[in-house]
């Protein structure tokens, strides 16, 4: 198992008015490889959980395990968990600063202590990871399209060669054509290098192509964690939690209440398809 | 880290004064400083700490909360006191070596710390229960009049609300921008001057990049919906004194001219030497 979280609780400003209960009593096992999806309503708790992540909260309560070792420990290496576990936040973008694509990527390497043959390597990697193509590396990322500037920013955080990468939002404010691209590419680079990806999203359509595994949260607590096609049959316990199953889960269902015998566990578009002119053609 | 600042903060809570007239509280508050800062006797110090606590009390916020503010003149407030314990001439009460504690310092150093600290609580006692729209709203009306001088009142006005505004936002970006630089590896804390303020590039070129970008969607959404500087616009919800206000008005001046009758005539209630 490589993150395990054990019963997480997390607390704002305790003690005044503005006190919040943002986690309570989360639990779950994440293992090497998986590719998973966080989904929930806004505020629900997402982005604080992956900030757990990699240490940048520290729980009010419970223990945090990073292959098998407790991160709250005081002789715990909290900058080498922060090289392991990539974390790429909403709009990433935002956090560019140098005046080339290329030392902009080459911040993380650097920070990490490498000598510069490997940091330049990496950093080169990591903007092929991307699609960044050589005639920008010298650009000022401030010049750049919003999918690129956001694609910049996550081969910064893809240099460092994590072993885990957390991606909040990565598709938010891009066009349908920038966020399939984005998506894609993290598709790829799960099944390219095998590291192990939790994509933070709240739209469904989103994540059915790609996840195996779904974590539902809502209102801070863990409400669902099951592999996706099981968490989409349970569309309607998601409705009530302001979120929804893919489109196609309810053209299913749908059809299956009219009379069709058609099997309602398929998440793509494709699968749909499929499925429908299999019975199309029985009948 | 930055969430524990809180001079300046508003605290959400229903209380009288929560609900009186920022021109009231931004006058009282005035009134507050000024009695802090023209007294120094003893009894007159009872009557001032009095009607704070029961402000403060009025006011519905945690005694702790309010306190914490005084966290970020700790350093101050010990470096006053200290010099003004140690550096006053008169009568000297305990020598330690070449420092001497005189009867004067002590009196002025903990009359100074109190000031201080006094000062803190009681304009943060106004923040905490004024929302930055009443009081940009009260202070416009207050220094109306200035107009006629050409003042830019308006402008004044609202140049204040936009910074008040956008000082927690800019705060929770500045935090949002440190865990992402953080997370590739930035260290923000260890090291000399030189390495820190190195170490501050990634944190302020995207700070100053997002708060460019803030102010131009204002300034765009600003100009979508009309606005042309202050002249002959109206509010929607203008200022009125209500009957509350007034009773508040005639507490306020009685509790200053009491402040006022406490100092002339001190010397004629018992001595009290500290």
């Amino acid at each position: 198992m490589q993150i395990v979280f054990d019963h997480v609780d997390y607390l704002y400003s305790g003690g005044t008015s503005f006190e919040k209960h943002a986690l309570r009593d989360i639990s779950f096992k994440i293992e090497k490889g998986e590719f998973i999806g966080l989904i929930g309503h806004t505020g629900s708790g997402k982005s604080t959980l992956i900030q757990h992540m990699n240490g940048l909260i520290k729980a009010t309560n419970g223990k945090i395990y990073y292959n098998g070792e407790d991160i709250y420990d005081k002789n715990y290496n909290m900058s080498q968990l922060r090289s392991k576990v990539g974390l790429v936040f909403q709009y990433p973008e935002h956090q560019l600063f140098e005046t080339t694509v290329y030392k902009d990527v080459y911040f993380g390497p650097k920070n990490l202590g490498l000598d510069k043959l490997e940091a330049d390597l990496r950093t080169y990697e990591a903007l092929k990871m991307v699609g960044i193509g050589e005639e920008l590396l010298d650009a000022s990322p401030f010049e750049l399209s919003g999918g690129q500037k956001r694609r910049v920013a996550i081969a910064g955080i893809l240099a460092m060669r994590p072993e885990v990468l957390v991606l909040d939002e990565p598709t938010a404010g891009l066009d349908p054509r920038g966020r399939d691209e984005i998506l894609d590419q993290i598709a790829m680079l799960h099944k390219e290098s095998k590291i192990t990806i939790i994509l933070v999203t709240h739209s469904m359509e989103d994540v059915a192509n790609y996840v195996d595994r779904i974590l539902v949260m809502n209102n801070g607590s863990l409400a669902m964690d099951q592999e996706t096609r099981s968490v989409f049959s349970r569309y309607k316990e998601l409705e009530e939690i302001h979120l929804a199953a893919p489109q196609v889960t309810y053209v299913m269902n749908t059809l299956k209440e009219k009379g069709f015998p058609v099997n309602t566990d398929v998440t793509t578009v494709t699968e749909a398809k499929n499925e429908i002119t299999r019975v199309l053609k029985i009948i | 880290m930055i969430r524990d600042i809180t001079i300046g903060q508003y605290y959400p809570v229903d209380s009288i004064l929560h609900r009186m007239d920022p021109r009231l509280k931004l006058n009282g508050t005035l009134l507050f400083i000024i009695s802090i800062f023209l007294f120094d006797t003893f009894y007159g110090y009872i009557a001032i700490t009095m009607f704070m606590i029961s402000i403060i009390k009025l006011s519905k916020v945690p005694f702790k909360f309010i306190l914490r503010g005084l966290k970020a003149i700790v350093v101050i407030l010990i470096f006053t006191m200290t010099f003004n314990l140690f550096l006053t001439q008169g009568d000297i009460l305990i020598r330690l070596g070449f420092l001497k504690i005189t009867k004067q310092g002590l009196h002025s150093s903990i009359f100074m710390g109190l000031r201080l600290s006094y000062l803190i609580l009681g304009s943060s006692l106004m923040t905490f229960t004024t929302t930055p729209n009443q009081l940009t709203d009260g202070l416009e009306r207050l220094l109306w009049p200035l107009r006629r001088i050409k003042v830019p009142v308006h402008e004044i006005a609202m140049m204040m609300s936009i910074a008040l505004r956008f000082i927690p936002i800019l705060l929770e970006e500045t935090d949002k921008i440190m865990k992402a630089q953080m997370a590739r590896g930035a260290d923000f804390e260890s090291g000399g001057v030189v390495k820190r303020a190195k170490g501050l590039v990634p944190l302020l070129v995207p700070l100053f990049v997002s708060a460019f970008r803030r102010a131009n969607d204002l300034a765009m959404a600003m100009e979508a919906r009309c606005y042309r500087g202050g002249e002959g616009r109206t509010k929607m919800k203008p200022l009125h004194y209500s009957r509350r206000d007034m009773v508040a008005y005639i507490i306020l001046l009685s509790y200053f001219a009491l402040v006022i009758i406490i100092s002339i005539y001190e010397k004629y209630l018992p001595y009290f030497s500290l």
